[in-house]
């Protein structure tokens, strides 16, 4: 019992970890109709630039923090919007895609060329406590990240869906024509949601580097997990990006502990294509339909 | 006799700047790992391959020829380290340096075979010296060196008679693993944990849980230095504080730095160390930490002694003759006294795997603290 406890407890600490750039995913999709292959280097870029920060400028933490989000705002935000998104989007979502893929590769290539090529220790946001309940342990990194998870989609959500310029991202997204008919400003919408996403990324790194470890790669393996975790949990439903990825960190955990270490990474993988089958809009996703 | 000596002239024109050029260097090609996973372990070697080849041509080069080195990035990556090495093979390199991963070295390994051009490995899969390749050679322990001492530590020291066994999935991991299995089995310790885990993993808590639950009288970890640092983490999260036993990834300097006080307690053996109780050794950590402002790992020193056994097989032939180069340091035991750059004295066996004592290491307030040392096979 303790064990399945401690595997849950600790899958479900991972899961918060592909949450956050799958709630980032969701939220471009959701709001400008675009799909990110970039995302997880959208994370390992700040991650890199806060450290350099603290190793080079001799910042604490919190200073670098603050610095990066207004770096990734205008880098990941603003010139991602004019220089990749805006030129490519009108072509459709598969050029997009592909430019987002070579963005990709560039970004890794420059982190790798100008700051480490190596795994590089990244402090913890929260000092690191072990509290132990019994034969069940669990971080005070694992609660704060957790927490601020949840609060992240819980204050997205709201903005969305009660707010009007949230409501306003949505009818974009939807219809970006008949958006612009009814007085919304389309172009305004957008910017802002890459400038939402450019500062969850940040937060993202923020929680994930201690963990991943900050280095040129981490990208490749964050974007994956984190787009699966997008669509297992719905591709539309913010809330459902925290669900994906908590799925995906228990059964990866399950797996490797009751059925082989050695495809615990092949589980995750069962659990999207079962979903695509037979709940292809997520498991919180809600059916919709779009012109094409 | 005028046409004669403009027609000599224009020939030797034509033909010195060549003749100067293969005069006056010897290319030797450095394939090694300089981004991806293994970047940190390649670029110690490279540095360290850098201060050796610097420090042998402001003595003069070898045999009065300095060492021209270039490097390729394998980027980690065995196809790409194949693709590389053929790139070198066409610049006529002298002798090939690197690469580290085994899985690499497996699939490029051929290639120097066919062209007959000596490789000088940092892998430490069993399997690289038992293909039957003439001229390939390794300056680390393999892991059918390494592992029996460690197997040795186990039972005599220790006294473990059960262990539980984390290994990284790879070529490497895997042959680790193997090695260790079959040795333990021989000397009468039994695995009850065998638990795998994979490249870049995130997450321990399975694995740890496994490994800790299997209530062996040591874990025995043989992982990537990052998911070393990952497993450490996990491992003492959860407050396992029995033995930990490793071999030198576990230990390395890479896996201390990033994984601070987790690592302290973890033992390991190391075929070479900077802290060692050898001058040279500390001499050369000094020197290369003066150089790069970081501390050396075992690969710096690999890379470092790789230039220099180049350079003693060469000076012991008086030639630069690769078909002679492997029948030169076959079986061939290199000392301090006769090439003071190889740091400890050296034996290469016929298969190109290399004898000589190493150390078993303790971390200890974040650093490394070597407890003994232990002596080569052959003695």
């Amino acid at each position: 019992m303790a064990e399945a406890l401690q595997l849950l407890i600790s899958g479900i600490a991972t899961g918060t970890i592909y949450a956050l750039p799958a709630i980032g995913f969701v939220l471009l999709w959701q709001t400008t109709g675009t799909i990110n292959f970039a995302q997880g280097e959208f994370v390992m870029l700040p991650s890199i630039i806060m450290l350099a920060f603290i190793i080079f400028g001799d910042m604490p933490l919190w200073v670098s923090f603050l610095l990066t989000l207004a770096i990734s705002a205008m880098l990941l935000g603003s010139v991602f919007k004019v220089v990749v998104v805006q030129p490519m989007i009108r072509h459709g979502v598969l050029p997009l895609i592909i430019a987002t893929i070579a963005l990709s590769i560039l970004m890794r290539e420059t982190a790798k060329e100008f700051f480490w090529n190596e795994a590089q220790a990244f402090p913890m946001p929260v000092p690191y406590i072990v509290i132990r309940m019994g034969e069940v342990t669990v971080t005070t990194h694992h609660l704060f990240s957790f927490g601020v998870a949840c609060a992240l989609v819980i204050l997205l959500q709201w903005f969305l869906s009660r707010t009007r310029t949230g409501r306003s991202m949505q009818a974009v997204a939807q219809n970006p024509d008949t958006a612009a008919i009814l007085g919304i400003n389309v172009q305004r919408m957008i910017s802002l949601a890459f400038l939402i996403n450019a500062g969850l990324v940040t937060v993202a790194a923020v929680l994930v580097t201690p963990i991943y470890l900050a280095k040129w790669d981490n990208g490749i393996a964050i974007g994956l997990t984190a787009f699966i975790a997008a669509i297992i949990g719905g591709f539309n439903q913010v809330r459902g990006a925290i669900l994906g990825g908590v799925l995906v960190g228990v059964l990866e955990n399950f797996s490797a502990f009751y059925i082989s270490t050695e495809y615990r990474a092949a589980f995750p993988l069962i659990l999207l294509i079962a979903v695509i089958l037979f709940r292809p809009y997520g498991l919180l996703g809600r059916p919709e339909e779009r012109t094409v | 006799m005028r046409k004669t000596v403009i027609a000599a002239l224009a020939a030797a024109a034509i033909a010195l700047p060549g003749v100067a050029g293969a005069a006056d260097t010897v290319k030797i090609a450095n394939l090694i790992e300089l981004s991806g996973n293994g970047a940190a372990i390649g670029r110690n070697w490279t540095d360290a391959v850098n201060m050796a080849v610097e420090e042998i041509n402001a003595a003069g080069g070898i045999l009065g020829k300095q060492i021209e080195i270039t490097d390729y990035d394998t980027q980690s990556n065995p196809g790409t380290s194949r693709a590389q090495l053929q790139k070198a093979l066409d610049n006529e390199p002298y002798v090939v340096l690197g690469p580290i991963f085994s899985s690499s070295t497996r699939v490029n390994m051929a290639l120097t075979k066919r062209a007959g051009v000596p490789q000088i490995v940092g892998s430490e899969a069993a399997s690289i010296t038992q293909q039957g390749h003439p001229t390939i050679f390794r300056t680390s322990f393999g892991q059918a060196m390494g592992m029996p001492k460690l197997v040795k530590y186990l039972k005599e020291e220790v006294k473990a008679k059960t262990v539980a066994l984390i290994y990284t999935n790879d070529e490497w991991g895997k042959g680790g693993r193997n090695t260790a299995k079959e040795l333990m089995a021989k000397a009468g310790i039994e695995v009850v944990a065998d638990v795998s885990s994979e490249v870049k993993q995130v997450d321990f808590s399975a694995e740890v849980l496994k490994v800790k639950n299997a209530k062996a009288d040591a874990i025995f970890a043989y992982c990537l230095e990052e998911e070393s640092a990952r497993f450490l983490n996990e491992l003492r999260k959860q407050g396992y504080d029995g033995p930990l036993i490793g071999e030198t990834t576990l230990i390395s300097q890479k896996v201390i730095d990033l994984s601070g006080a987790n690592a302290n307690g973890a033992k390991g053996h190391v075929g070479l160390t900077a802290s060692a109780p050898v001058p040279a050794l500390v001499e050369f950590g000094r020197k290369f930490k003066e150089r790069t402002g970081r501390n050396t790992d075992h690969n710096g020193i690999k890379g470092y002694i790789a230039v220099y056994v180049v350079k003693e097989a060469t000076e012991r032939m008086g030639s630069f003759d690769q078909a002679k180069f492997a029948e030169t340091l076959r079986g061939a035991t290199i000392t301090t006294k006769d090439e003071p750059g190889v740091l400890l004295d050296i034996r290469f066996d016929k298969t190109g795997d290399v004898d000589r004592e190493s150390f078993l290491v303790e971390v200890v307030n974040g650093e490394q603290k070597v407890v003994s040392v232990l002596p080569a096979l052959g003695e």
